[in-house]
């Protein structure tokens, strides 16, 4: 494997699904030498094959902020992109792109509002009833003078299913890591396979390119244990066998949702559930709206999801069997570079110049091979069967959500833009007035027009509209983190200063 | 049918004196980003007919380039104020409602500009300094502001009404559906709560002259077509293999300036300016392109998208300082980056072959390989020559230039007599 997974965290390989808790511990760098000092030894968990599975394990981020504040200097501070310098929370603009207004502005979270930006992400994940015990191991000495702890996320487990109650982390992309795919070209038909550099720094990404990353001149301080950068030998490569992580506590409202449901279907069970499933893409055991595709796609295979992820939407351009606008059809549209498939040189030809497509909505998506994420993510809260959830009296006040964590090279490319673009957008695939069904802040949109809505496409029929959705889901914090490779996370720890 | 024209004045500014300017056009918005349609110095929103507008300061940031690159002098430009509309129906006509509703405010803004005074007459002063655009795009000729904002509100009223209806349409064809809801809108109308002014075909003399065009200057395209190739074989290619490229980050400054203005709404505004590598092979290259495109945008892409991109509702690319620095300006829906995504993605061909003339621009191959497909050094790129519009108008608040197309359909099939149950079908899922 041309990959040193020993240098890789392991979070980019494995889901550790089978350590069933989990919990991240949000940090402040409270003394920068201890900090560095715990760097240097932290049991972090590498992406190497071990044929016993552990039964803990321990990943590390840092914000760019957090960075700062173990020392970096500030030159190579500056070549971190834009996005991550900026944070999640840092510009107005950006919070108007990720959809965080209103009751979801950074100013109204939890932590990590601006100015109050975490340093570092500590996970931890163990098998059942194990993290307490990992939990007290690791906060110990240097960490406990090292790192202030201002929110520990617990995670539960309901059995895979988020608290919606809908079996998640069914569809991840395939990441290339023998690195046989050819990059930078084109791709007529869907592929489920991902370049290496889309989630590993250092590597070349869809476009054959190598994403930006902090390059060191190897006479520095401590950069000799970095491993020298592919596209520019000369230098040090800071960010080689590392990635960005954003993390998103986005609290559901779960009795909300299922109550909304149950009055528009006037608690028809079966409707009830049907609508939740639209708004989804999938049932609630997984199985996609769309039905299987007759060819395969690369990179799906038995391992990947299997049946249940060998779909695209192509014979369902208007959205009568999975609704244009359900979260799954949002955030993967599975479409290739081109639509209408491989076809002959003079046919691809005019595609290109758009000149043999007479819909209004033809063609709106960008090419989704650019915009893949890996999801980690958790949920949190125990579990609220429907039957309950949509009794009148709640008497539990226990919150519910999501820890809501992705991998990606390329912050602003990836997640930024399948938050912005396709789920909070109130104009994705032609759609008007509405944005993601679950996520959607129902803001109104630039012309005053309320986006509360969700949209049926009927065949021959008026789609069937769904008005007044409330907000079923919030913002309670969330940064953009650096997932150091390993030689990288001991360079923080005795290279900068 | 009432064609779409722009206006774009550029008059040189005095340096000193740009910080009062900035401080008058700022009284244009709410806040950095978002107009105030009523201010009182251009009243936007009183033109029955105007598009977009914008006033943008073309303080070019990038002219240390060509001497970084080519070791050539930097010269020195004068900093210009720019004044863009985009309009319908005849420039005359729109000229003279600008004096009328916006002729004191004008005046205040344009004093900051060299030879402009008290005694200045404003309309032969805004004819002298509207410059010629070397290619133009128009999502859809034709469409003008009143029809946008008619057919935007039939559409509500159609879907509102269909679907206080729907228990009784249950059973109902597509067709029968249509035609009720064609009754409806008929009624609304009668009732005066609708209206839909009629579009006029267009004029005979219209369509003489457009075919008149698409054929002379095609020809003309065809018939130089061979010489440019030449030159591109025998000049053009061989710099492109040593042309300098220099795209780096734009400074935090001006990308944190952009975002505060920029994503206020669904739709934003886009003002980008650099100069053009130095040489004659290259300015007549780019000529010649950039009037190819201008006939294609005409005649090809008037209708609704420009090859695959389905996103702008106009844009323009402008020649200054006598073909030295060229601007480009557009009005797009979606955030910046998910717009240069799209563009990349869908046409990067098409912006290599303009974009490959400015200096610093990522290596191209035969002026449309590669290039944009330098995803980051694009975006840099494209980014570090962008320049903060200091007030943006746009009409159709709200709507993306797809929503007005399908907004028209609603209207076309909703006009129609009698449509096939298949037509029907079509229509009603537009709904
Ligand atoms: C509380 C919020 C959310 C809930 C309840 C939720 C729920 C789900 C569910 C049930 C699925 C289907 C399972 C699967 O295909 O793996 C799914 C898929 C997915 N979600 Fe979410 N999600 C949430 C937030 C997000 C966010 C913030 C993003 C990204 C910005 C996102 C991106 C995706 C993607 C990319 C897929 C896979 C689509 C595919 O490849 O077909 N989700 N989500």
């Amino acid at each position: 494997m041309p990959v040193d997974t020993k240098d890789v965290q392991g979070l980019l390989r494995f889901g550790y699904g089978s350590m069933k808790e989990a919990g991240y511990l949000v940090l402040r760098i409270r003394d920068v030498a201890a900090a560095r000092a715990w760097c240097a030894v932290a049991p972090v968990a590498t992406a190497e094959y071990q044929e016993r599975p552990p039964e803990v394990a321990l990943q590390v981020a840092f914000t760019w902020t957090g960075l700062g504040a173990l020392g970096l200097e500030p030159g190579l501070l500056a070549e971190f992109p834009a996005e991550f310098q900026s944070g999640m929370a840092g510009e107005e603009g950006r919070s108007r792109r990720l959809g965080d207004i209103g009751a979801s502005a950074p100013d109204k979270w939890e932590w990590g509002q601006p100015g109050r930006e975490p340093h570092a992400l500590v996970m931890l994940f163990a098998r059942s009833g194990r993290l307490a015990d990992w939990r007290q191991r690791v906060e110990n000495d240097p960490f406990l003078t090292a790192f202030e702890t201002i929110a520990f996320l617990f995670s539960g487990d309901l059995d895979g299913h988020e608290p919606f109650g809908f079996k998640d982390g069914i569809s991840q992309p395939e990441i290339d890591w023998r690195r046989e795919r050819a990059t930078g070209c084109d791709e007529l038909t869907y592929t489920n396979v991902q370049a290496l550099g889309e989630f590993v720094l250092g590597y070349p990404n869809e476009y054959g390119k190598y994403t930006d990353r902090p390059l060191l001149d190897p006479a520095a301080r401590g950069a000799r244990g970095l491993l020298p950068a592919e596209d520019n030998p000369g230098k040090r490569d800071l960010g080689r066998n590392g990635t960005y992580l954003v993390l998103r506590q986005l609290e559901q409202d779960v009795r909300g949702f299922w109550q909304f449901l149950d009055k528009v279907s006037e608690s028809n069970e079966a409707e009830r559930l049907r609508l939740a499933e639209a708004m989804v893409g999938r049932t609630t055991e997984g199985h996609p709206l769309m039905p299987p595709n007759t060819n395969a796609i690369r990179g799906i295979d038995d391992a990947s999801g299997g049946p249940s992820n060998r779909f695209t939407y192509d014979g369902d351009p208007k959205g009568i069997r999975c609704p244009l606008g359900s979260h799954i059809r949002r955030s993967n549209p599975r479409n290739a570079d081109l639509p209408g498939g491989p076809g002959s040189l003079l046919s691809r030809g005019l595609r290109m110049l758009g000149l043999c497509d007479d819909s209004y909505r033809g063609d709106l998506i960008a090419s989704t091979r650019f915009h893949r994420i890996l999801r980690r993510g958790r949920e949190y809260g125990p579990r609220l069967p429907v039957a309950d959830a949509v009794r009148e009296d709640p008497g539990d006040t226990q919150k519910r959500g999501l820890q809501f964590v992705c991998l990606n090279a390329n912050i602003s490319r990836q997640f930024e833009f399948v938050q912005n673009a396709w789920l909070m957008s109130t104009k994705f695939d032609g759609l008007s007035e509405e944005s993601d069904p679950l996520m959607g802040n129902r803001t109104a949109a630039g012309d005053g027009r309320d986006s509360a809505n969700f949209s049926l496409p009927m065949e021959g029929k008026p789609p069937r509209v769904i008005a007044g959705l409330p907000q079923f889901v919030t913002m309670r914090g969330g940064a953009y983190f650096f997932l150091p490779s390993l030689r990288a996370l001991r360079y923080f720890g005795e290279g900068p200063v | 049918m009432t064609s779409q024209s722009s206006l774009m004045v550029v008059a040189a500014l005095d340096r000193k004196t740009v910080t009062g300017l900035r401080a008058l056009l700022a009284i244009m918005n709410h806040a950095p980003g978002r107009v105030n349609a009523a201010n009182t110095l251009v009243p936007f929103g009183e033109f029955e007919n105007l598009h977009f507008a914008r006033f943008v300061i073309l303080d070019d940031h990038t002219l240390d380039d060509v001497q970084l690159l080519y070791g050539l002098p930097r010269q020195e430009y004068p900093l210009y104020l720019a004044f863009l509309c985009d309009f319908d129906g005849p420039s005359e006509d729109f000229l003279a409602s600008l004096v009328k509703l916006a002729g004191a405010g004008l005046r205040r803004v344009f004093a900051f500009c060299e030879g402009f005074t008290n005694a200045t007459d404003l309309l032969e002063w805004v004819r002298e300094h509207d410059i010629p655009i070397a290619t133009r795009y128009v999502n859809w000729r034709g469409r003008t502001v009143k029809q946008v904002r008619e057919e935007a509100r039939l559409r509500q009223a159609i879907g509102a009404y269909l679907r206080s209806s729907m228990g009784g349409l249950e059973n109902r064809t597509a067709e029968q559906t249509r035609v009720r809801a064609r009754e409806f809108v008929r009624a609304e109308i009668a009732a005066g709560r609708l209206t839909l002014t009629p579009s006029e075909g267009m004029s005979w003399a219209g369509k003489i002259g457009g075919a008149w065009h698409f054929v002379s200057v095609g020809l003309l395209l065809a018939l130089l077509l061979p010489p440019v190739l030449l030159l591109v074989l025998l000049r053009i290619r061989p710099m492109e293999k040593t042309d300098a490229v220099f795209a780096p980050r734009p400074g935090p400054e001006l990308a944190a300036e952009l975002a505060l203005i920029e994503d206020h709404e669904v739709t934003n505004q886009f003002s980008a300016m650099g100069s053009v590598k130095p040489g004659l092979a290259r300015l007549w290259v780019l000529s010649y392109i950039l009037w190819l495109i201008d006939w294609a945008a005409r005649h090809l892409f008037g209708k609704g998208r420009l090859a695959r991109v389905r996103t702008i509702h106009f844009a323009r690319w402008v020649f200054l300082d006598d073909r030295k620095r060229i601007l480009f300006a557009s009005n797009y829906d979606g955030s910046l980056d998910s717009y240069m995504d799209d563009f990349i993605n869908k046409v990067g061909f098409g912006l290599n072959v303009v974009f490959t003339a400015g200096i610093g621009y990522p290596r191209t191959r035969w002026l449309l390989a590669q290039g944009a497909n330098d995803e980051q050094k694009f975006k840099y790129y494209l980014r570090r020559h962008q320049m903060p519009t200091q007030v943006w108008y746009n009409a159709h608040s709200g709507l993306t230039a797809v929503d007005l197309q399908r907004n028209n359909r609603i209207r076309r099939g909703m006009e129609e007599a009698t449509l096939s149950e298949d037509a029907a079908r079509e229509w009603v899922q537009l709904l």
